[in-house]
């Protein structure tokens, strides 16, 4: 019956703005006027919207940073990470100015030369110099840019490293991760589907002599300072393991092992008392409190960001980072793969 | 039909074949199984705008989501009956609708809907030819792309749901149908409406680019084309050249999923087994579909940047600046998009060598870009500005050009893609840069060429309308995601409140789902405008713009062939205006050069 009544009244409206329409167009040409010939009057009227709404619009972008900027993530927690936030600070510095010299005169062009009747446009077909000026000044930009991305890019992807990298593997399925750790002999043992079996969820070869020593936990715990080598596994569809905070992320691909270095250089303990994580933590709790849910408590998270399934929006793990005997604590109480397989 | 070169002027029967036709048509060899390179466009164009609304749709049932998470509306209820049990949508249907929705955007509506209907149209008209080199090749990839849209809508109603696993289908996601229920029948049904449709956008491309290159009439050079047709030519050449290799990429997909090869996959275990797969690689799929996925990109947008160069050359009343840089620019851009795929792909642990090399490449694209921009902006000043229309919207594509362009900048670079890859500052950089840009390209074209599809003028008031609300609402949408991304908010997620982290970023979801919903309301305008006005809008001018392309010289009254007489002969290129010591603001290409009157191309 509903649907009935909602579609008769769509029909209804249908006809009716075809009638309205009708009216409005006869009359006009009674009128003698011709209403869709574009007046000079709708030049002006439409000249000045541009303007108007072309300014509001870059006004408004002005209004976005200055409310939203304080959103985006915190200061980077790993070494490599502040690079990255230098060339992105650079990078949107330069793509800032280009927007807000650009925006505004074409918005002011679009009303200036709004036409008018009796004017004639200029004839003005080309101009090899001011051609030649708007490739070379992107074309130097571009290579500021370039150079400096492909420096941080291979500093980023091939570290040079003073002393040897914990190696730590992040098992993907869907959904949720695992983690293994290498152990004392810092190498991971063989691991592959073949091997999955009961409580051998990765599927590590317990024949192995490395993976005697290997854990295999549900936590993801990382010393500060110290270079940590993430290997990346998945058994079953492509997850991506995603670290916001240290500016990191690489895909997990199941029948290969990819691999991301980097360096934790804040503890959980010390960015909870950072200013803008601080007042993140409590917009959010307010937010929460008001809807009655649990208060939240900072801490670093892995995401899954490669679509992986139903409960992809909810495959996460915390991370905490300690200092190195908190670590080696934490890491000393959990069993090996001899004790556990 | 069969006298289709460039000297089929001089066919005095020519005539007399037309007239007979004429009267042979009935309602089915008019509209349907038409020949006529006008009625094709005009087919692509309905087609594509019905598969529009189902896209846009979708999108405000997922927007909808995002901002209640989990909440219940009869509507969802009301459209996905069992995949919104009390109204809450399903994870599943999430996934779904983003998948379909972004099919549907990006091939049936501005690749087949945009690029299909004005390169039919245009091309025949404005190089002056009679007909497309084969008319019934032409019939047929419509025909094509008409099947592929009907087993696209089917693949919806199927039991396990549709094709689910995001726009670009990445096995091992999209091969098993153990790992979701939409990659069961849906994803059958998504990959022979694929296959279809490539093959359809196959015979459509291959007849435009032996059309521009051999039918055009006597005088129009190369160099004296609109820019239009360079566009055209070009999308032609770009998708005969890409989408094979997304057919190969489609076709072994479909042997990994129906006959066990093992292309993609290797060592899965799922549902409490290891699969038989081994050796595969799910890398090389992507790579396959990226190396059509990008250009792709431009063969949306690329007709889209021909129809605003046209359109503001025209309403400017100047010549388009810098043709010749616009043509070398089209034809930069086309290259470079072949060998620039590897920047969807930089953290998928591909050498980080080739990282760097695709970061070069793609960065350089910005050079081309901006040449464009540059050029259109330059066009407009001290120009006579017409607004219709088609004219506002040719504005708003530079605009948002410009701004989704510049994003491109970052997300290009491999060192900054790492942490933004996949969250919402990309689905705000691709939706501004290629999504607006190329849907304002195509609303410019369907207002500008209007009068020369229907013969009817649409309803102005109703376009200034339908401009104001779409640019205001499209930006509201589509800006502050960048502000998401740049919060971390990943993209494909049905729900961001199992993380306190973005507990702070709904308001914003909200409020893009408003902005959301008044711009999918506000294309109605739009839709009732278009209708109305092929029945009962007032009779258009000839010349309705006063532009000098060659279309405008047809009769307005559709006929088969095209022009009454002989096809008429160019002198000029297509950007005379506001020539110094002309009479007129304007000078079609047909017009012989006056006396002492220099050309210049
Ligand atoms: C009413 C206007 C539109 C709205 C509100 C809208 C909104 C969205 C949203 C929210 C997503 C999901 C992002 C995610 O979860 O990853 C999305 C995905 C997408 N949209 Fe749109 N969109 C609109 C129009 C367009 C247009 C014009 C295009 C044409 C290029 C387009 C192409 C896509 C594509 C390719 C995807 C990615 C699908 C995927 O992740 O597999 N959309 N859209
Ligand atoms: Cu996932
Ligand atoms: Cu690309």
């Amino acid at each position: 019956m509903n649907t009935v009544s909602i579609i008769v009244l769509v029909v209804l409206a249908i006809l009716t703005l075809v009638q309205v329409m009708r009216i409005s167009e006869v009359s006009s040409e009674i009128q003698g006027g011709k209403d869709n010939e574009v007046s000079e009057k709708d030049n002006d009227t439409q000249g000045r919207l541009m303007l108007l709404v072309g300014m509001g619009f870059v006004i408004s972008v002005v209004v976005m940073y200055v409310v939203w900027g304080r959103l985006s993530l915190p200061e980077p927690s790993s070494e490599h990470g502040s690079e990255i936030d230098g060339l992105w600070n650079l990078s949107m510095l330069i793509i800032n100015i280009v927007f807000f010299i650009v925006q505004p005169i074409l918005f002011y062009f679009a009303y200036k030369y709004r036409g008018k009747k009796g004017t004639k446009a200029v004839h003005f077909a080309h101009n090899n110099k001011l051609e030649l000026f708007w490739t070379v000044v992107p074309a130097l930009a571009l290579a500021v840019l370039i150079i400096w991305g492909l420096n941080v890019w291979s500093t980023l992807m091939m570290p040079e490293n003073d002393e040897e990298p914990i190696v730590i593997e992040l098992y993907a399925q869907q959904f949720n991760w695992t983690v293994r750790y290498s152990g004392s002999d810092n190498a991971l043992g063989f691991a592959s589907v073949y091997d999955i079996e009961g409580a051998n969820i990765v599927g590590v070869d317990t024949q192995d002599a490395a993976s005697a020593d290997d854990v295999v936990t549900k936590e993801l715990h990382l010393p500060v300072g110290k270079p940590v080598l993430f290997q990346f596994r998945s058994q079953d569809v492509i997850h991506s393991a995603y670290f916001p905070h240290f500016r990191a992320q690489m895909n997990c691909v199941p029948g290969a092992t990819t691999n991301f270095q980097f360096t934790p250089t804040i503890t959980t303990a010390e960015i909870r008392q950072n200013k803008d994580v601080k007042r993140h933590v409590e917009e959010v709790n307010a937010i929460r409190t008001a809807k009655g849910e649990d208060v939240w408590d900072f801490n670093y998270v892995l995401l899954c960001n490669k679509i992986c399934g139903a409960a992809h929006y909810n495959m996460q793990m915390d991370i905490i980072v300690e200092t190195e005997d908190e670590y080696n604590a934490w890491l000393n109480e959990q069993k090996t793969v001899a004790e556990t397989l | 039909m069969s006298t289709m070169s460039t000297k089929s002027t001089e066919n005095p029967h020519f005539q007399d074949h037309l007239m007979e036709h004429h009267h042979e048509e009935n309602f089915f060899t008019k509209y349907i199984f038409t020949m006529d390179h006008k009625m094709i466009g005009k087919q692509f164009l309905v087609t594509g705008m019905f598969m529009g609304i189902i896209g846009v749709m979708m999108s405000m049932l997922f927007r909808l989501e995002l901002a209640y998470p989990e909440q219940s509306f009869p509507i969802l209820e009301f459209f996905l009956g069992k995949w919104a049990p009390d109204g809450v949508m399903s994870p599943d249907m999430y996934l779904a609708l983003v998948t379909i929705h972004g099919t549907i955007m990006v091939f049936f509506v501005l690749t087949a809907g945009l690029s299909g209907t004005f390169s039919n149209l245009l091309i025949p008209l404005q190089i002056g030819a009679r007909d497309m080199a084969s008319g019934f090749l032409n019939a047929l990839s419509y025909w094509f792309f008409a099947m592929s849209s009907v087993v696209m809508v089917v693949s919806l109603f199927v039991e396990s749901g549709p094709a689910s696993a995001g726009w670009t289908v990445y096995p091992p996601l999209s091969a098993l149908p153990q790992a979701m229920p939409g990659s069961g029948a849906g994803m059958t049904l998504w990959l022979v409406s694929m296959t279809l449709f490539i093959v359809g956008s196959l015979l459509g491309s291959l007849n435009y680019i032996v059309t521009v290159l051999n039918m055009r009439t006597k005088g129009m050079s190369m160099t004296r084309l609109p820019l239009t047709i360079w566009a055209f030519f070009v999308t032609a050449i770009l998708g005969v050249l890409s989408f094979p290799v997304l057919l190969s990429a489609a076709l072994l997909l479909m042997f990994d999923r129906l006959l066990g090869t093992s292309f993609y996959l290797s060592d899965i275990f799922m549902g409490g087994e290891v699969l038989s797969y081994s050796g595969g690689s799910p890398v090389l799929y992507q790579h396959l579909f990226w190396f059509l996925g990008h250009p792709e990109v431009y063969i949306i947008l690329l007709p889209a940047l021909g129809i605003s160069s046209e359109v503001i050359a025209t309403n400017s009343r100047k010549p388009i600046f810098g043709y010749r840089a616009m043509v070398g620019s089209i034809l930069a851009i086309a290259f470079l998009s072949f060998i620039v795929w590897g920047h969807h792909m930089f953290i998928t642990g591909m050498n980080p060598f080739l990282g760097s090399v695709f970061t070069f490449t793609t960065l350089l694209i910005a050079i081309p870009s901006a040449v464009k921009a540059f050029n259109y902006i330059t066009t407009l000043w001290k120009g006579n500005i017409q607004y219709t229309p088609a004219m506002m919207f040719s504005i708003g594509l530079v605009s948002t050009f410009v701004t989704g362009g510049l994003t491109g900048v970052i997300l290009g670079d491999s060192a900054l893609d790492i942490n933004v890859h996949d969250t919402y500052f990309v689905v705000a950089h691709f939706h501004i840069v290629m999504g607006l840009s190329a849907i304002f390209g195509m609303f410019a074209g369907v207002y500008h060429w209007f009068p020369k599809m229907y013969g009817r003028m649409m309803n102005k008031s109703m376009g200034y309308a339908h401009f104001w609300l779409t640019f205001i609402t499209a930006y509201g949408v589509f800006f502050p995601m960048h502000f998401l991304g740049m919060a971390g908010l990943p993209r494909r997620y049905y729900s961001n409140t199992a993380f306190p982290m973005f507990d702070n970023l709904a308001d914003i979801n909200v409020l893009i789902t408003y902005f959301a919903i008044i711009g999918g309301i506000a294309q109605l305008i739009f839709i009732f405008n278009f209708f109305y006005s092929i029945w009962r809008g007032p009779k258009a001018p000839q010349n309705p713009w006063k532009a000098n392309s060659l279309e405008w010289t047809t009769p307005v009254e559709h006929l088969h062939g095209n022009w009454p007489g002989e096809i008429p002969m160019v002198h000029r290129w297509a950007y005379d205006y506001s020539k110094p010591g002309a009479e007129e603001d304007f000078i079609p290409q047909n017009v012989p050069l006056a006396e002492g009157e220099e050309s210049g191309h």
